[in-house]
This record gives structure tokens, C-alpha cells and sequence, in this order.
């Protein structure tokens, strides 16, 4: 059990596909100006990663080594279109959002990544935690970029149920007056996605220079002792 | 839409990487220095021209008399692999100068999202071959035009060490992309 809880959190956490690893940055900045497009996002990676991942995983000795690729991206297309017809079907309104940007879910690299070191040498269950705990990360990314978008650029917080498009809340945070529409724009997300990148810099940085002190201070308690 | 506004709308207006977030990753990745810039840059143009063609031919010579249009994803995206594939087994053996500047570009198109997203517009705007060819080729060469803009500037502010630490890398390129954005929205009045 612990050894699953790891997997996860290596996958979501530690080795995050958008701050860490900043893989499969087209998504995540074209779909990220609202938040109900963004969750709508993350969920459709989430279903199409769980499902090649597993998938992937249960004809890993089949596949031979020498065609894998060609095999994962046939893989990974008919998992793509199988969700984006089913998308079409129940959640009309949110396949015009995402655009063409729901096919592409095809050429994104953290799915083929994920097949390639994860799902293809490890057993079904792993695989499908993996999938899970990469597509977390991805959602809580996307939707963090998507809050601090909508709220700075609108002022305000919406979510609409993708299947009824009826609306689950609507928040005013402040003044429309006072919002900088910039922020939802294309500007907004190459902007607010480089801070971002730069705090976690800034924060991972501080977290090893203090951890890297309280090491020097232990060593020079021990050679006193 | 006339073949010049077709131009200008996609390399300009609504510019690949800059409006539109496509091919994001190898901009980012590939934009260190202007040399690898150019290469990725033709590359691109190279595949997405000839790629677009392919799936075009394929669209509406197959999928459309047969009635699998619901393919169309699976097929692009096989024929994409297949071509590049092609093409670095085509350039090694017959022009090795050529293989040597531009082969190591070539694996990273095939996952590069703006020869896939290219080929599905083409048939979801419905365009003819004529409109097909100018729109793949102007929409790479918008790609090529950023990328190159985009490695000068890279190059200039690295030479230059002063960015703050915590900023290095990705975080001021996604910055200078941002800058970069709000001066193409001069360009949204052309169209």
C-alpha cells in the first residue's frame, strides 16, 4: 500500500509534468483562461491517461520493442478519439471551448511519456496510479494557472457544469473595474505561468539553502562532540 | 477569405506559438541559439508542407468515399510518424550533409502539435488544395519567424547575466514570450 501512496505522489507531486518537468505546456496555456475549461481539461487528459496507461501496461509483453512507439501512438489516437466523440456526444458546449486542442491530447508528451518509462515496464495497477497521479498533477496545475487567470483578468470565479450548462457558482472576488483583462488574454497565461515557474524556483531554492544549514550545523555539533 | 488575408491571418494574427500556444515546447526547447533556430524552424515547415498534403490526399480520396471520417485523427497521426521517419531514413542515406543540420530536429515534429493541428484544420475548415497548401505553408513560417525573433532575444538577455537566479531558464522565457505577445496584438487590426 505504501509503495502504491509513493507512485502517486512521485508522479503528481515530485515529478509535476507542468512545474517540474514542463511537458505538455500547449494545453495548459490555451486551455487554462477559465476554470470550467480548464477542469473539462484536465478531466479528458485524466480519462485518456488512466485508460493508455492501462491499456499500454496489460500488452506490455506483446508488444514487440521494435514497433512500441507506432503501437503507443495508435494506442493513445483511438483512446483520444473515443473520448472526444463521447465529449461531443454528452458535453457539446465544452468540445467548442477546448477546440482542437482535445484532439491534440494526442501529441501531448507527458502521455507518451508516461507509457514510455512508466506503463511499459510495470504491472496494470502501478500503471493505472501512475496515470492517475500524473493526470493530478496536470489538473491541479492547470486549474491553479486557471484560478489566478480567471480571478485576476475577471475579478470574479465561475464554474458551469460541462454536462447540464447550468452554472454551479458564480463568486464576484472584486470590482470588475479593477480586474486586468490582460490576465485572460494569451499575455496573461505566458505571464502568470513564468512567475509561477519563478516562485517555485524561488521556493525550492530556499528549501535547499536551509536544509543544506541545518546540515553544516549538525556536522559542526558532531565534531565538537 | 482571399490568399493574401489567408497569409497574413496565419503567420500574424493569429500566430502559431504566440495566439494560439502551439508547438510551445520545442519554442521553448530549441530557442538557445539562432542556428538550431533556423533548423528547427525549416524542418518544421518541410513536414507540416508535405504532412498536410498527405492527410489532405488521404482525407478526401479515403476516409471521405468510405465514410470513416471518425479515423482521421488515428490515420494523420500515423501518416505524420510514418513521413518523418521517412524522410530521416531518405536524408541519411542519400544526403548526409543535409541529415547532419537538420536530422536531429526531425523526431522532435512528430510530437510537435502544430503538423497535427495543421492537418485537422485543413479539414475542419473545409479548405481546398490551394488553401491547404498556402495555410500549412504560412502557418510554419509564422512558427519559423517567432522562433527566430524569440532565440535573438534569448541569446542577447544569456550573454547578458543579469537575470535573477530564481528567473533562469523557463520563467524568463516565458516572460519575454509574454512581452512578446502584447506586440503581436498590434497585428490584430490587419485582418
Amino acid at each position: 500500500m505504501k509503495q502504491k501512496i509513493n507512485i502517486f505522489i512521485s508522479s503528481a507531486f515530485s515529478n509535476n509534468s507542468t512545474f517540474v518537468l514542463l511537458l505538455g505546456l500547449c494545453s495548459i496555456l490555451a486551455t487554462s483562461s477559465s476554470l470550467s475549461s480548464a477542469v473539462g481539461m484536465g478531466l479528458a487528459v485524466m480519462i485518456v491517461l488512466m485508460m493508455t496507461n492501462l491499456i499500454i501496461s496489460l500488452l506490455r509483453k506483446i508488444i514487440p520493442a521494435e514497433i512500441r512507439i507506432p503501437v503507443y501512438i495508435i494506442i493513445i489516437a483511438s483512446t483520444v478519439t473515443v473520448v472526444d466523440m463521447l465529449m461531443k456526444a454528452f458535453t457539446p458546449e465544452l468540445t467548442i471551448t477546448l477546440g482542437v486542442y482535445l484532439q491534440l491530447i494526442v501529441v501531448n508528451c507527458i502521455i507518451m511519456a508516461r507509457a514510455e518509462v512508466f506503463a511499459s515496464k510495470n504491472k496494470p495497477l502501478d500503471s493505472l496510479i501512475d496515470g492517475f497521479g500524473t493526470a493530478f498533477g496536470y489538473l491541479i496545475s492547470i486549474i491553479v494557472l486557471s484560478l489566478l487567470r480567471e480571478i485576476i483578468g475577471t475579478g470574479s470565479l465561475t464554474f458551469v457544469n460541462p454536462f447540464t450548462n447550468a452554472t454551479v457558482f458564480s463568486w464576484t472576488i472584486f470590482d470588475a473595474r479593477y480586474a486586468i483583462s490582460l490576465m485572460v488574454s494569451n499575455t496573461g497565461a505566458f505571464l502568470i505561468l513564468g512567475l509561477l515557474l519563478a516562485a517555485i524556483n524561488a521556493l525550492s531554492m530556499l528549501i535547499s539553502s536551509h536544509k543544506k544549514r541545518r546540515k553544516e550545523a549538525l556536522i559542526a555539533k558532531g565534531g565538537q562532540g | 477569405m482571399g490568399i493574401v488575408t489567408l497569409i497574413i491571418s496565419a503567420m500574424l494574427v493569429s500566430n502559431v506559438v504566440l495566439v494560439r500556444f502551439l508547438g510551445t515546447c520545442p519554442f521553448l526547447g530549441v530557442s538557445k541559439k539562432i542556428s538550431n533556430a533556423i533548423g528547427l524552424g525549416l524542418a518544421t515547415i518541410f513536414v507540416v508542407f508535405f504532412s498536410s498534403l498527405l492527410s489532405y490526399g488521404l482525407y478526401h480520396l479515403v476516409l471521405k468515399p468510405l465514410g470513416l471520417e471518425f479515423l482521421s485523427l488515428v490515420s494523420f497521426i500515423l501518416i505524420i510518424a510514418s513521413f518523418v521517419q521517412f524522410v530521416e531514413m531518405f536524408l541519411k542515406k542519400y544526403i548526409p550533409s543535409l541529415y547532419r543540420s537538420l536530422g536531429i530536429y526531425l523526431p522532435l515534429i512528430t510530437t510537435n502539435c502544430i503538423v497535427l493541428a495543421i492537418a485537422l484544420e485543413n479539414i475542419g475548415n473545409n479548405y481546398s488544395l490551394v488553401e491547404t497548401i498556402v495555410y500549412s505553408l504560412s502557418v510554419s513560417a509564422g512558427f519559423l519567424l517567432v522562433l527566430i525573433l524569440f532565440s535573438v532575444i534569448r541569446e542577447r538577455i544569456d550573454s547578458l547575466n543579469r537575470v535573477p537566479q530564481a528567473f533562469k531558464g523557463v520563467a524568463i522565457a516565458l516572460i519575454i514570450t509574454a512581452l512578446m505577445t502584447m506586440a503581436f496584438f498590434g497585428f490584430q487590426g490587419l485582418v
